[in-house]
């Protein structure tokens, strides 16, 4: 076996393909937040629904999401590997174990953890992502002031034709422009009126944080980085960050959009 | 003290075992773990029974013979001790304890309590040696070490490989062992000729074993009664990523 196929099938080259691919994931999550943040916008989805468009017809975009598509699948299908190979490791299991004594919970059930986030991601990709490319969406058209971008009409447009992810048209005359748009943000408004929806969401952000607040640090011991100058400052990033912030940062859309939002 | 133990047993490689339990009274709390069952085989002998097969050697902590799963622990509850170390009054009068082999797919039970630890063994052949030439000793202070990696190096060296790492780690893996032996060497002039090579071969020869794959819990370095810290496992992994990238084999 050549050097290099060795190394991705040895123990030590699978996990550090799985740290990688989990790092990549975690700077997706934030840059996912931060795009999501736009619910919030008081603007009946204006800014999403532009922010969508952009987000799926970007060229760079749109090979960092093959990257991304390829990332997912390469880390949960090498981590469940991983996990059936270490389970074949001990044929023979303990009668008593004690590995609370030993190691945080986290790290000891994130072939778990990491199931949950991959039944969730089946579940979210199906309702946003699916819908948005091939759903029958709604359409809402916005007529946006030139001068200072204010928002100063909205209308349902669903069902006159329309196929376009979106575009915009400027009318000089009345120093207007028309954006039209599918309206993304319909889609999550009506996503998050289901209760067990919004259950499935809460619970994989609980297991979101559990698998991050080990995975983010964990990746940098396999990659070989482990010292006590710079272990303090992963830990705390791994676990505020990761573990706590973002987690509760998407959490808040579907809290806000099944207690607190009117349509 | 009086106590409850139930003990793995089993004939041999091939046998199905299964637990035993055995009353056991008079134990001092100043008796080692061991000493404990050395009573408990004299009692069985004066029955008639066959003792309880288990590995111990120096009893003093320090040649990594003494093994034994304790109560879901591997050398039993203390922090930084083997079994022979492990002294009766750190239990209750009245306990029931636990007692089984290491568990893994490379150290198979021979008997009872006693386990084939000998994939550690081929590790070390694989690569973790260094190669020294005949002659005249040279004077010591002719090689230059930094008192960084010579305690480094020492620190390393403490692993007594007695596999309480694999014992303990949900996966099964070896890499606290196979790190430590690999640092060592890595830290200090003599190692460096073969260092690329060892790290290769070291791997290699740990992944046909059969260990498992390390997920970071740290569960080896919190029981590892040498106290061998994870630190070794990321250089292995640097030292594995740079052999791979650099080395010619």
């Amino acid at each position: 076996m050549s050097r290099f196929s060795g190394f991705f099938s040895s123990s030590i080259g699978k996990k550090m393909t799985v740290a990688l691919t989990g790092l990549f994931l975690c700077i997706f999550l934030v840059v996912h937040l931060w795009g999501n943040l736009q619910l919030f916008y008081a603007d009946e989805g204006f800014a999403l629904n532009k922010y969508t468009v952009f987000m799926t017809t970007n060229p760079l975009i749109k090979f960092i999401s093959y990257v991304l598509y390829f990332s997912i699948l390469w880390h949960a299908f090498k981590g469940l590997h991983l996990a059936w190979q270490n389970r074949r490791a001990r044929p023979v299991r303990y009668a008593v174990t004690n590995g609370k004594a030993n190691s945080i919970w986290a790290s000891r059930n994130m072939g778990l953890l990491g199931t949950v986030i991959l039944v969730f991601l089946a579940v979210h990709l199906t309702n946003f992502w699916a819908e948005y490319h091939w759903g029958e969406l709604p359409y809402t058209k916005y007529v946006v002031d030139l001068g200072t971008g204010e928002i100063l009409g909205t209308e349902d447009v669903t069902g006159q034709g329309y196929s376009e992810k979106g575009f915009v048209l400027t009318d000089i005359e009345n120093e207007q422009e028309i954006h039209v748009y599918k309206d993304m943000y319909k889609v999550v408004e009506a996503g998050f009126q289901q209760p067990l929806i919004v259950l499935l969401y809460l619970v994989s952000m609980i297991a979101l944080g559990f698998h991050l607040r080990h995975g983010f640090q964990s990746s940098f011991q396999s990659m070989g980085l482990n010292h006590p100058k710079y272990n303090g400052a992963i830990r705390w990033v791994g676990t505020v960050i990761f573990g706590i912030l973002i987690p509760i940062g998407f959490a808040t859309m579907p809290i806000y959009f099944y207690f607190f939002h009117t349509t | 003290m009086k106590l409850t133990l139930k003990v793995w047993r089993q004939k041999n490689r091939e046998a199905k075992g299964a637990f035993e339990t055995h009353q056991i009274d008079g134990i001092s709390p100043d008796m080692s773990f061991l000493e404990m069952f050395d009573v408990l085989n004299e009692k069985l002998i004066n029955e008639g029974k066959e003792p309880i097969a288990f590995d111990h050697d120096c009893r003093e902590g320090i040649c990594g013979t003494c093994s034994m799963f304790i109560n879901g622990r591997p050398h039993g509850p203390k922090r930084g001790i083997t079994t022979c170390q492990l002294h009766m009054r750190s239990f209750q009068d009245g306990d029931t304890i636990v007692v089984e082999p290491w568990r893994a797919g490379p150290f198979p039970v021979i008997k009872d309590l006693v386990v084939d630890r000998s994939a550690f063994d081929r590790i070390i052949a694989s690569g973790g040696f260094v190669s020294v030439n005949t002659g005249n000793a040279q004077d010591a202070n002719s090689i230059p070490v930094a008192k960084e990696d010579a305690d480094d190096a020492f620190d390393a060296a403490a692993c007594i490989g007695c596999g309480a790492c694999v014992a303990a780690c949900k996966n099964a893996s070896a890499m606290l062992f196979v790190s430590a032996k690999m640092s060592q060497l890595a830290h200090l002039p003599q190692g460096q000729p073969e260092r690329r090579r060892r790290a290769l071969a070291m791997v290699a020869q740990m992944d046909k074993e059969g260990f498992g794959n390390c997920t970071n819990t740290y569960a080896c370095e919190a029981e590892c009664p040498k106290l061998i810290s994870v630190s070794n496992i990321a250089l292995m992994n640097r030292e594995y990523l740079g052999a791979t990238v650099k080395s010619d084999e």
